[in-house]
């Protein structure tokens, strides 16, 4: 008796991926269904918001949360996560409202440094194997304190270019909803349909596959985190641009908007699954459910933390669901 | 095999050096005056670090994403519960122990019962808790000013010969916690859950109870912190334990624990929550400003998982 | 039947005439410009991971137009051995040459640049990925505008060439596919062709997703490959793929190799004797122990099974668990598992139950822990003394094990990694049979052991099964079964046969398990 004679090979199971990607598709839809559902109800609860003025009122602070959230969707896509972008986005902000205004070639010098800043931290998390959870909470701090120091006190002003970019009126369709076109486009083009954005996403997928075909893993994650340094620049300076002024402690909720938003838009923690569209799509709808719908539904403001909360369990749920029932 | 030992030793005794080297500079920058009273609040503050971060540490001792970043919503929370059934009043303080401990319990169960119903990471499950906690706590203690009663106040002051009683019994406390986790089954079992979560399945490890204990254990302990902390700080407040998110993680990371899991080191928190208080003092007392010291704060944080980390988790 | 016979059919007979070998050469030294030069030639090649030595000294070569097979059990250094000709491991020490040039800083990139690929045992596609981008990924030259239809026609039309019924598009997720598919990609992916040449691919199992038919198509391939001047190097376990498709056969054991011949000088026989199967092993002359009718232990029926057979156990009892891997075994003992925990339909047990892994790594090690303490882990309530566990009877567990069971250790309080793959298990073994279970599961314990720690444990499982002890063991390897009071034998998650001690013949089993039955 050998052992050889009753080997054979496991025998390939005939069922395709058509219940996956069914379960994918109404996956990926589901961002999409809770934002016509929170648009829904603000109609309902009030009409008058559905206009153009409405629109532009209560979607202008979703411009800055939706770069936030596209900044922590990048780091997501290598499997890892930022906690430091809400005080990055402040930090931001105050060399927005300071030096971009009086020393614009210093502002700019120290923006692109931070985001210089932002590539290193990645190569340091590689190269030393390092929980982008501890470094990214350390480096809160960092950004924390280095606000302060630049804005010791709430002030400051925006740059006036950046002032009239925000509140720039285009016909018919509100800036804010062009400007979450324009950000889910450029990202989704640059992510999902260039050759190395496959690369980028890969790295999150099947970091051993990569490297074996010969790809640097160092540099693939310098790469997500200088893309989320850049983004994190571009939502401070759209969050001054609105708010005019800065203050030190402008951006600290961003940091769990921006995760609860790659969340909601349908991106996962590990894999590398994550979606730029998506992405947009859960930041306006955290934007509109955080402060306009509560309003409307007279819920007192102290209660727009814990809707961001109920949100993000209600999808979550349902995404169980979902795959429960595919099962 | 000495050798070995004092090999594994390692890592916990760093953040007592640091802390040592840290109050020495102090006091030579002050020429040895308040030496003692340095160390007196230093151990006063760290006791509130250290309770939370042996919560954190047997969170993170779980494995990979295992996190609890619901613990400053906790503490707020339960600080305003303690105050509120206290109402000044000293024939309550057990009464509003429990009820902390009890409310902090309550929300570390809600986490588990979140990361096990929902499936989803603790990351993403602690977080959107915390949420909810935040705004509870908004809506519950707005407009809270309720003093603690002064029996309590002056317990979580209580001092002798220079050393803090409440820091007494944390020792006590650490100590125990140290016991379960290398000579209690269940300590065991969230070490074997660390390494690998399937094989502790596999060799009878009843992983839902654990995961569910370890949750739960790290809530309670954020909930007696928000009560001593506003026992200690004279009052509760929807912020007290903000700092506490950072300071926890960074406490079991200083101290020697593998963020990776499955190794724990519960002195460690001690060296590494004396580390964090006496450089405080220290930057205080070099008159730095505010700004700096957080700079200086979470730079030591990024260098100390910097040099600690590098060490590729073991399959 | 009829899938595996159509799939034999398809693997064209072995032997090649002469002549058209040697014009196969002169193909290949045409194509290459010199003849008899390797491809690639590794010369003492060496390797350690820690105290493990995985290779140990490997002269090994791969001529152009060559299909060479590489057999040897589990953890006999195959893998370390490609890792390193595909570059992804850097050799301890050793020489590798590149076609008579030699290679200093061999690597991946190099590896790809001189045209040596491979599919790995472990599959490497981004699970998040569409088709089209998995290709894309091994393809650096598929850039610029239009990269995505590139890509796609690509990986298409390697697919229809190799598997021509395939059913994959290539805008399909990787994840979605099943697992059989997602190795069809990964072949076809190896052997897609851009700027980078293709000189060599190393299949390392490329069959063991794939059923019969698939499997025929992909050697059928294979052997193109080869004829138009290709080299390739074959990994399998089904040693008759190797046989007929290999021109040269290397046999591996203990990170050596013990034996490089012509595929015409093997047969099945010589392979298994040089691999060190069975060699010098008796039929297990095991007593003929009639167990006495026990108590009933276990009682289950597989989730799939629709007859009313069930697997029955009783103490005292060794159960078998037979059929081709992958049937259903494994899972059947881990539903058993669960049962013992919290109680489920269709399953009774009556007893403690403990498990012993094959797959050490994922199901089995603690590696933070020391020996002892992770022989003790299933058995923390019995080393308990009050509250707390006793660091001596943890102690003296580990060191009855130690010696009962043989663990060649100088300190149980050394790390476990510090033991050789086969005390490793022996630990695993101490971990289950040093516990209160009654009923001890076996998944395939036995994989890549050597014989004589498997003589000892199959001694053993008799005499605790003698103690009342039920073992429910799981194996590929057939001559365990003879350890077996009686063997179940599955098919597609069902049992299929249920063969008492003197009914069990290799036939027996061989016709349950591809039976159409069921």
């Amino acid at each position: 008796m050998t052992a050889a004679s009753l080997e054979t090979r496991l025998k390939a199971s005939p069922a395709g991926g058509g219940a996956a990607a069914r379960a994918r598709m109404l996956r990926s839809l589901l961002p999409a269904l809770s934002l016509a559902l929170v648009l829904l109800a603000i109609a309902w609860l009030n009409p008058r918001a559905i206009s153009y003025f409405g629109f532009t009122l209560m979607l202008n602070l979703a411009i800055p949360i939706a770069l936030a959230t596209i900044a922590q969707m990048f780091v997501i896509a290598g499997n890892e996560l930022d906690l430091s972008i809400g005080t990055f986005v402040g930090f931001v902000g105050c060399v927005t409202a300071t030096w971009l205004k009086d020393a614009p070639l210093v502002g700019i010098a120290v923006l692109l440094g931070s985001i210089g800043v932002y590539a290193l931290l990645g190569a340091l998390i590689h190269l030393r194997n390092l929980p982008s959870i501890v470094v990214t909470l350390g480096m809160s701090f960092v950004w924390q304190g280095l606000a302060i120091l630049i804005l010791p006190k709430p002030g400051g002003k925006a740059p006036d270019w950046l002032l009239s970019l925000m509140a720039f009126k285009p016909p018919l369709i509100p800036f804010p909803i062009i400007a979450a076109l324009v950000i889910a486009t450029v990202v989704h083009i640059g992510l999902m349909r260039t050759s190395y954005g496959v690369i980028l996403r890969g790295s999150g997928g099947n970091a051993a596959a990569l490297r074996r075909a010969g790809w640097s893993l160092l540099r693939t994650k310098i790469v997500l985190f200088a893309l989320t340094g850049l983004f994190g620049v571009l939502s401070g300076m759209a969050l001054i641009g609105i708010t005019t002024s800065a203050d030190a402690n402008i951006g600290n909720g961003y940091t769990l908007l921006s995760i609860a938003g790659v969340i909601l838009g349908g991106g996962e923690f590990v894999g590398g699954r994550v979606s730029p569209i998506g992405a947009v799509i859960g930041a306006l709808t955290l934007a509109l459910a955080a402060s306009p719908l509560l309003t409307f539904m007279h819920i007192p403001p102290d209660w727009q933390v814990a809707a961001n909360g109920a949100i993000l369990i209600i999808v979550l749920a349902a995404r169980v669901l979902i795959s429960r029932k595919e099962r | 095999m000495a050798s070995l030992r004092t090999m594994l030793a390692k890592p916990w005794i760093w953040s007592f050096i640091g802390a040592f080297v840290v109050w020495l500079a102090t006091i030579a920058f002050t020429g040895g005056y308040g030496a003692g009273g340095m160390i007196t609040a230093a151990l006063s503050l760290a006791v509130f670090t250290v309770i939370v971060g042996v919560g954190q540490m047997f969170v993170i001792t779980l494995g990979p994403g295992n996190v609890d970043l619901s613990l400053p919503a906790n503490i707020g929370l339960a600080s305003a519960v303690a105050m509120k059934v206290m109402d000044g009043n000293d024939a309550m303080i057990a009464v509003g122990l429990i009820a902390a401990l009890g409310c902090g319990a309550a929300i570390g169960a809600a986490n588990y019962l979140l990361i096990w119903a929902l499936r989803i990471p603790p990351i993403i499950a602690t977080l959107s808790a915390s949420f909810i906690i935040q705004s509870i706590d908004i809506s519950y203690g707005r407009g809270l000013q309720i003093k603690p009663p002064p029996g309590f106040a002056d317990f979580t002051n209580w001092q002798i010969l220079g050393i803090p009683v409440l820091a007494l019994l944390t020792v006590v406390f650490t100590v125990g916690a140290a016991t379960a986790l290398q000579r209690m089954i269940y300590g065991r079992s969230v070490l074997a859950i660390g390494q690998n979560i399937r094989a502790a399945w596999l060799a009878g490890v009843n992983v839902g109870r654990v995961r569910f204990l370890t949750y739960t254990l790290c809530g309670a302990l954020g909930g007696i912190d928000g009560a001593l902390l506003a026992g200690y700080f004279r009052g509760a407040n929807v912020d007290i334990g903000n700092e506490y998110l950072l300071a926890s993680i960074a406490v079991v990371v200083i101290g020697g624990t593998s963020v990776a899991g499955g190794k724990a080191n519960v002195p460690g928190v001690w060296g590494a929550g004396l580390f964090l208080v006496l450089l405080l003092t220290m930057l205080n007392t070099f008159g730095v400003s505010a700004g700096v010291r957080l700079v200086l704060t979470g730079l030591i944080i990024v260098g100390v998982i910097t040099a600690a980390g590098g060490e590729k988790a073991v399959r | 039947m009829a899938t595996v016979a159509a799939g034999i059919a398809n693997r064209i007979s072995l032997s090649m005439p002469k002549a058209n070998t040697d014009t196969r050469l002169d193909g290949a030294a045409k194509h290459f410009g010199a003849a008899n030069i390797d491809i690639i030639r590794l010369d003492g090649a060496e390797k350690h991971f820690g105290a493990v030595r995985a290779l140990g000294g490997v002269d090994f070569h791969v001529g152009a137009g060559e299909c060479v097979g590489l057999v040897g059990h589990n953890g006999a250094g195959k893998s370390t051995l490609m890792h390193m000709v595909a570059g992804t491991l850097v050799p301890d020490s050793g020489a590798i040459t590149v076609r008579g040039s030699a290679e200093r800083d061999y690597s991946v990139p190099r590896a790809l640049e001189l045209g040596i690929r491979c599919v790995f045992q472990e599959l490497s596609l981004c699970p998040n990925l569409s088709v089209a981008e998995n290709t894309r990924i091994n393809h650096p030259s598929l850039i610029g505008f239009g990269w995505r239809r590139k890509a796609a026609e690509l990986i298409a039309a390697k697919l229809d060439e190799i598997f021509p019924d395939h059913g994959i598009s290539a805008s399909d997720i990787a994840g979605d596919l099943s697992i059989g598919r997602r190795q069809m990609v990964e072949v076809a992916r190896a052997f897609t062709l851009t700027e980078d040449p293709l000189a060599l691919v190393i299949l390392d199992e490329p069959t063991s997703s794939l059923d019969a038919h698939t499997a025929g198509q992909l050697l059928a391939f294979v052997r193109r490959f080869v004829a138009s001047g290709g080299s390739c190097i074959l990994i399998s376990h089904v040693l008759g793929e190797v046989l007929q498709n290999a021109d040269r056969i290397v046999v591996m054991r203990d990170g050596k190799v013990v034996a490089a011949d012509a595929a015409s000088a093997f047969d099945r026989d010589r392979l298994v004797a040089t691999m060190g199967g069975a060699e010098g092993h008796q039929r297990t002359a095991a007593e003929t122990r009639k167990a006495e009718a026990g108590p009933l232990r276990v009682k289950a029926r597989p989730a799939r099974q629709q007859d009313g057979k069930e697997l029955v156990a009783r103490a005292g009892e060794i159960i078998g668990l037979a059929g081709l891997a992958g049937h259903g075994q494994t899972d059947l003992l881990l539903a058993i598992f669960a049962a013992a925990q919290r109680a489920r339909t269709g399953i009774e047990v009556t007893a403690p139950v403990a498990l012993v892994a094959g797959d050490r790594q994922s199901d089995g090690i603690f590696p933070q822990w020391s020996i002892a303490e992770n022989i003790g882990i299933r058995s923390l309530a019995l080393l308990r003394s009050g509250l707390l566990i006793s660091p001596q009877r943890e102690a003296e567990l580990a060191d009855f094990w130690k010696n009962k069971i043989g663990i060649r250790t100088p300190d149980m309080n050394n790390n476990i990694y510090s033991l050789s793959g086969g005390n490793q298990q022996k630990a695993l073994f101490a971990r289950a049979l040093g516990s209160d279970a009654g009923i001890v599961l076996m998944d395939d314990p036995m994989r890549g052991v050597d014989i004589g720690t498997k003589l000892e444990v199959y001694d053993l499982v008799r005499e605790e099964a003698g103690r009342g002890r039920t073992f429910l063991w799981y194996t590929t390897e057939t001559e365990e079964l003879d350890n077996c009071d009686h063997v179940y034998v599955f098919k597609n998650g069902r049992i299929v046969a249920n063969l008492g001690r003197d009914e069990l013949t290799e036939e027996k089993i061989i016709q349950s398990s591809f039976g159409d039955a069921a």
